[in-house]
Order: C-alpha cells, then structure tokens, then sequence
C-alpha cells in the first residue's frame, strides 16, 4: 500500500502554501443603502468563449456579452425595454416614415482617444452590406435606400416604404472607421482586441480561459463604479456553480434546480442575491402543417387542450417560469393579456377530437379511416428541459387516446435531415423573443422556403396582412393592435402549441449594491453597481 | 536494420495520403455545414448572406476542388484558416493550446507509469494475496468510477468544503501579479485536482498488463532456473523477469504518443482546462472543417511516428525481433 501513500503526499506536497485564501463563510450585514463608491471587479462566468469580437462577424451569445460592454450603437433599449438614444443624443423620423435623422452625441471619444464622428456610423453601414464582408446582419440594413452624413454629428438613411424595425437595427455597435477602413475586416487585430466607444475597455483575452475589461474613465454616461469586468470562461455549469460557492466566481445564471432546491441555505442567502424574471424566450410544440394530421384545426386545439402547460413548468422548471400562449414575452407593449387559449381540459379534448372524426379504438389509441392517431416529437439533444418535456406531454396524451413517440436528434443532423427536408410531424423546439415584436421572419407565409424559420409552413392571408402592417409603421398603438390581432389569430388556429417562457434565475454576490431588477433584466445598469469600500475584494 | 528502417518511413507516404482523404471525407459525410451551424435557427441571416458566407468559406466549390485545394496548402505546412466566425489561423489555435495540453499528459504519463508499473509488479509478486487483490478493487474503482462525479466530489470537498485547492481554471485571479515562483505555484495547485484524477482513473489498464506479463514472465522455466541456482528473490523479479516484462511496455508508450496531445473532452470541460480536447470537440460540433482536419493530421502524424517509435524499440529492446526480421 505503499502507493497509496505516495499519492496523498503527492497530493499534499502540490498543495502547500495555499491558505491565503480567506475562509468564505463569513456572513456580513448588508446596508443596502449608501453612497456608491468606486473599485472592486466583477467576476461573471460563461460557458461558452467568444468567438470574434467584431460584432457584425459573430452571432454567438458570449462574443455579444463582451462586445456589448465594449461598444456602442446608435439606440439602445432601455431598462423598460423602450428604443433611447446612445451615441445619437436624438433622432427624427420624418412624418412620412422614409427618412431617419440621427443626431450624434458629441465629445464621445474611442477608447484609442479618437473622435466619435459620422464617419464612423457611414463606415459600419457600408461594411455590413458589402457583399465581401461575411456578416449574418446585412439584411436590415439592405433595407436603407441611401444613407448620408451631411456633418460629422448628423447621421441621415432613407428608406423605400416605413420600416419599423429599421430603428432597432441602428442598435448594431458602431465600429471604429479610423481602425478598420480601408483594411480587410476579417483579418483586423480587432477581432481579438476590439476598440469600442462603450462603458469598458478591453484589456486581455486569455484564450479559452478569461476575458478582462476595464472601466472607461471617459464614458459618455460618466465612468462604472466598477473598476473591472472579468469573464470567466467555464464551459461546465456544475463547476461553474462550485465556483459560486467557492467565492471565485461573483455572478451566474442558476438552473431552476439551483435556484428552488440548492441554494436556500442561510449560508448561501447570506452570500449572494438571488434575482427572478422571465427570460426573453419561449419553448415550444410547432406542427408540421404539411401533413393532413395537423391540418386540422381541431387537431391542433385538441392537443393544446390536453396539455398541462402549468404541470410542464412545475415538472421541468420547478415553477420557475409562466405559461406561454403567444410569441412575445409577458408584460411587454406587444404581448396581449386577454389572450383566450384552450387551457388545460382533456374532455374538451376528446370532443374536439370526435369531432374532427377520431374514434375510440380497441389499444386506447384513437382511429380514424383505418389509422392510429400517432406522430412523434422531434427535438435536440443537449436540452434535458425539452426531453422532459416530451415526456410529460407524452403521458397526458396518452390518456386522451393520442399515441407520442420522443425523437432526439443531434442539432446539424436535426435541421438537415429533418427540418431542412420537411420530414418531421411536431418538433419540441424554442424560439428567443426579440425586442422589437415584428414577426415576419418566423410567422409571414413567404418565409416557409427551404432553410428560412417558417418552417411548419403556416399560412394565414390575415396574419401575413397584420405582420406588414405592423413593421410598416412607427406607431406604437397602431403597431399593438396589430401584434394583439396577431396574438388572438394564433391563439385560435394554434399552430404551435406555445408552452412556457422560462424565468431568467441569475444569482449575485451580495457585496454589489446598486442591482436594479426590471423588465430587462439586471444587467442594464452595470456601470452603477458598485461595492462598499470595506467589501472590495479585487 | 537500415533497410527496414527504410522501408518503414516510405510507407508511412502513402499511409499519411490515405488517412487524409478518408478524414476529409468522412468529416464532409457528417449532416451540416460550417455555415449552417453558425446561422441556423437565425432570424437575422437570409439565404443571401448564407450564401455570401458559403462563398467566403469555398464551400460552394465541388468537395474534390476542396480536397485538392487543401492538401496543396498542407504541402506548404499551411494548415489553413478556421471555419468558425474568428476566422484564424488553424495552426494558431492548435498551438495555444498544445503547451497546456501536453504538459498535462506528460506529467499524467510519468505518473501513470511511475505508479502502474510498481503496483502492477507488486500485484504479480504477491499474486492472489490480500495485497493483490487490494491493488485490484483500488485500481478498478478508478477505472469504474465516473471522472466528471469523481472530480465533482473532489472540487466539492477541497474547494468548497475545505478550501486548500483551487477548483477550476489554470490561474488564480491576480496571478499576474505574482513573482515567477508564485505564478508557477499556483499553477501546479490548479493542476493538483485534474492530474490526480486523471492518473487515478488510468491505472487499471496499465497496471494490469504489467501485473499479467509479469505472471507469466515469472512462470517461465528461466525462472524456476535462476531461483534454483539460489539467486535472491528480489535479484530473480527486478533483474531476470523485469527485464523481459517490460517489453511489451515499449510499445504502449509508443502508443501513447498521439494521446499526448488528444485531451479528454469531458475532463477539459469540468475543469476549464482549455485544451486540445474542447478545441477538437467544439470544431466537429461547429463543422469546423479546417480545424478538425488539422488536429487529425498532427494526430495521425503522431500515431505513425509512434508506431516507428515503438516498433524501432523493441527491435533494439529484443534480439529475436532484430534477428528474424529485418
């Protein structure tokens, strides 16, 4: 046994000299009010790295994290989730909805100390449509007829018909013209150390292990409290939640096991802020309206009908999450709160089905014209949630005569082989809920070609009508009602079963102050967190 | 000697050629696209710009164009540029990462043979006493038990419970500031957890071989022959049979070459060692194509080297190999 006691000396010997740590229950009152001081950073943790920092080169969520805090664009949406200026102070839309003037914020300087000017928005523009630059962005922007910038603080596109969404798309970060003009974007140093108008500064970028930024003395809005931002990059939400408790991490996103059954520990409770709000995503069962199955109507309600939608959000989420019924998030201007859908009832299940000609058959499983009423649930591997899910769902239509089969794909063979070709009857699949609440991409019938996001091919002359009248004006009440229509339509011919909208659970140190929960979330007021001076631990 | 030696390297040509081709079309076999992964599902991207970045990539050139256009640059030694939205050189991303990798499995190699090999040799002494069969359940729960739940438990009990060790990571935040030994300290304190579980979890293997060559080793007639003549025990195991034991040894650790720089996936994930095993991981997922294949050749280059590495050594190591072919 003599190895044995090798390996622990081993163990041992590595590990001396590291107790200067301190230990990391202490409990402390916390005084929520004060005045905010500066210093101190901010630990948060991701599990997946960013890819490129130029932002009109990635899509993925870790390289937006970053580049949100690094950059700027011309709007942004504040924390009620309503368009504000950022780098443009104010902006006019012409009465006929065509022309966009955009007042740029003066004495705003990159991070390298250059001015911000027009120049810079003209730059971003021209390189996002330039058919060289492999950007997934160019669409909104190809919508722009022309574009000028008559002075270097007056930014002016005109556009062929009103588009409403034009105007969050000027949310896109402006890039630095002085750096990257004349140069190949996709070879550009920036990709990996970018310069940016916004809050912090990039610092370093260890690959595959953290991303630092620095607070921006100079900031338009004045500087963060903070001094830094650490990203932690940890790609396994086990060790990230290890990190937490270990008090080398500050901040994280708990799953609903986490946040229910974990983390209600007076020791924990003590140490962090726990934060709940709906996330801006919905899950859902979307049907393949090719199929003569689920073209009816009744078919589709009668589904909705036997589902337990609140029994999925318990079994799944823990309750840490509320019951879907349209396309937008709950208690934003688009989302309708009168919405009337087939709430749980398997008897007005089964009638809907009688009616629809389904019979009874001898196994408990519905028949008509000689076929079992059978059809199975597509969705993707990775996502414990949606299995779940399908299992639950499974269960409870069974009991009113409808026979599920669960499928698990790999996400490329999934879409290639199956959403791509058409072949599938109901996939179990989620959508992110955009801030502007057009639908034309997932819902307008000219979007069921191969690849494009309509895929269930649904069809509805009156939705595709509200969906252009919606992103055709920049009313607001005008573009509601619209929305609110839209909402009632697809809560009638249910063509998804919408199922939940999950809450976001993020969990906080409690040495922050500051935090200001809203409908954005928590993390629109990042530059005002701050951290008493007898706390700061960095 | 030489004439094998010979024969062996020119083989490997054709060798290397046939594996690339059949990498390349079987990482094309698999559903999906790079440009696909990056843009399905995404509202924002239309077929216009999904074409656009096809384009960029030279997908849409036919898969034998791709192919030839490919080897033509690995013929330079140019490995490419990445698929994924960073668009950088291949062979930058690989050796970021090789450093840390391989200095993991270096350390975990010494450590696995520096321990199986004893305990194997220990094992086949005292065979099926209660030291054999100890070693046997010891070796075997590192073998049976889960890494991730080992590893877990291990983070849990000396990084939560009783903080000593560090539980993720290769540095400790204001590791910078530290003076060389400092940083190098807390380096290898980071290290403690991974190498530990890893060796703990590849003993069995290892451990075994050398406890079954070593039974038969001991059972043979030159044995019985030497113990006769009245030679001491300890002179009968670590100079007579040793010897003869460790040869098949030679051609594991010719194995183990490529395994240098190949990580495990599931045990870089736990705990957030960027090496190789995430980057191969995340390039198959992504379809990174450049990537994948560039990993896979330095692998396969490995692999042969290996094998000429091994085969050479037992043909020094063992006179019957080095007399009867050749």
């Amino acid at each position: 046994m003599k190895q044995f006691r090798w390996f622990f000396l081993l163990i041992l010997l590595l590990s001396a000299g590291c107790t200067e740590r301190e230990p990391a229950a202490v409990v402390k009152p916390r005084p929520q009010a004060g005045t905010p001081v500066h210093g101190d950073a901010l630990v948060t943790g991701s599990i997946g790295e960013p890819s490129n920092l130029i932002p009109i080169l990635s899509s993925d969520s870790a390289s937006s994290d970053i580049s949100g805090l690094v950059y700027d664009g011309l709007v942004r949406y504040d924390k009620n989730l309503n368009l504000e200026g950022d780098l443009a102070q104010s902006w006019e839309v012409a009465p006929d909805g065509l022309t966009i003037t955009f007042h740029l914020r003066k004495g705003v300087k990159w991070h390298d100390g250059a001015p911000f000017t027009s120049r810079d928005v003209m730059y971003t523009y021209r390189v996002t449509i330039d058919p060289k630059t492999p950007t997934a962005y160019a669409e909104d922007f190809k919508q722009v007829k022309s574009a000028s910038a008559p002075d270097p603080y007056t930014f002016r596109v005109v556009y062929d018909k009103p588009f409403a969404p034009a105007l969050a798309s000027w949310g896109m970060p402006v890039l630095p013209a002085h750096l990257l003009e004349g140069k190949d974007i996709t070879k550009s140093p920036l990709s990996r150390k970018p310069v940016g108008t916004g809050p912090f500064i990039f610092k370093e970028w260890i690959p595959g292990q953290k991303v630092t930024l620095d607070a921006n003395p100079d900031y338009w809005e004045g500087a963060p409290y903070l001094d830094r931002y650490i990203y932690r990059i940890i790609p396994d939400n086990s060790t990230m939640y290890m990190e937490l408790k270990g008090g080398t991490l500050d901040m994280m996103g708990l799953s609903p096991v986490q946040y229910q059954r974990q983390t209600n520990t007076p020791e924990f409770l003590s140490r962090f802020n726990k934060y709940r709000y709906p996330a801006s995503a919905y899950t859902y069962l979307g049907y393949n309206l090719r199929l003569p199955l689920f073209q009816d109507r009744r078919v589709r309600q009668a589904i909705t009908s036997a589902i337990n939608k609140q029994e999925i959000i318990q079994g799944v989420l823990f309750g840490m999450g509320q019951v879907a019924r349209g396309p937008y998030k709950p208690g934003t201007w688009a989302w309708n709160p009168n919405i009337r859908d087939f709430d749980y009832n398997p008897a007005r299940a089964m009638q809907l089905l009688r009616e629809a000609g389904w019979v009874m058959g001898k196994d408990g499983i519905l028949v008509k014209d000689g076929k079992r009423f059978s059809f199975t649930i597509l969705t993707n591997q990775g996502n414990d949630q949606r299995i779940k899910a399908a299992q639950i769902m499974q269960q409870r239509l069974k009991a009113v005569g409808i026979d599920v089969k669960i499928r698990v794909l790999e996400w490329a063979s999934f879409l290639t082989n199956f959403i791509d070709t058409g072949r599938f009857e109901a996939v179990l699949l989620g959508w992110t809920i955009g801030q502007d609440p057009d639908l034309y991409d997932v819902w307008h019938s000219s979007k069921t070609g191969p690849k494009e996001l309509n895929f269930i091919r649904f069809k509805n002359p009156e939705v595709d009508r509200l969906i252009v009248e919606g992103r055709g004006t920049f009313d607001q009440n005008k573009r509601r009602e619209c929305y609110y229509k839209i909402q009632d339509i697809l809560a009638f011919e249910q063509p998804y079963t919408f199922l939940y909208v999950p809450d976001a659970l993020p969990a906080v140190s409690s040495r922050f102050r500051g935090i200001e929960p809203a409908p954005a979330g928590i993390m629109h007021n990042l530059i005002k967190w701050w951290v008493p001076k007898a706390e700061q631990r960095y | 000697m030489f004439q094998y030696l010979v024969k062996r390297i020119l083989m490997l040509f054709p060798l290397f050629l046939g594996i690339t081709l059949i990498t390349f079309v079987v990482i094309h076999l698999a559903p999906g696209e790079p440009v696909e992964m990056q843009s399905a599902m995404n509202p924002k991207v239309s077929a216009a710009a999904r074409q656009r970045l096809r384009e960029f990539y030279g997908l849409d050139k036919p898969l034998y164009v791709q192919y030839g256009r490919w080897l033509s640059h690995l013929a330079k030694l140019d490995f490419g540029r990445s698929f994924a939205p960073d668009n950088r050189p291949v062979i930058d991303k690989i050796s970021e990462r090789i450093p840390i990798t391989l200095s993991l499995n270096v350390i975990a190699l010494i450590l696995e043979f520096g321990l199986a090999l004893p305990i194997g040799i220990i094992a086949a002494v005292h065979r099926d006493t209660l030291v054999d069969r100890g070693i046997s359940v010891f070796v075997f729960l590192g073998f049976a038990v889960p890494t991730f739940w080992l590893a877990l438990l291990c983070m849990y009990f000396f990084g939560v419970l009783h903080p000593v060790l560090p539980i993720s990571g290769l540095h400790s935040l204001g590791s910078e500031k530290l003076s060389g030994f400092g940083r190098f300290a807390d380096l290898a304190r980071h290290l403690v957890l991974p190498i530990s579980i890893a060796t703990f979890g590849s003993l069995a293997g290892l451990s075994r071989y050398m406890r079954s060559t070593m039974v038969e080793v001991l059972s043979q007639d030159y044995i019985t022959t030497a113990r006769a003549k009245g030679v001491k025990e300890r002179v009968v195991i670590y100079k007579h049979a040793l010897k003869n034991a460790l040869l098949p040894v030679i051609t594991l650790l010719g194995f183990s070459l490529p395994g240098l720089i190949g990580g495990s996936v599931i045990f870089e994930t736990i705990f957030a060692i960027p090496g190789m095993g995430q980057l191969f991981y995340q390039g198959v997922m992504a379809r990174d194509y450049p990537l994948v294949l560039g990993i896979l050749v330095i692998g396969a280059c490995l692999t042969l080297v290996g094998n000429l590495l091994a085969d050479l050594g037992y043909a020094v190591a063992d006179p019957r190999i080095r007399h009867g072919k050749g």
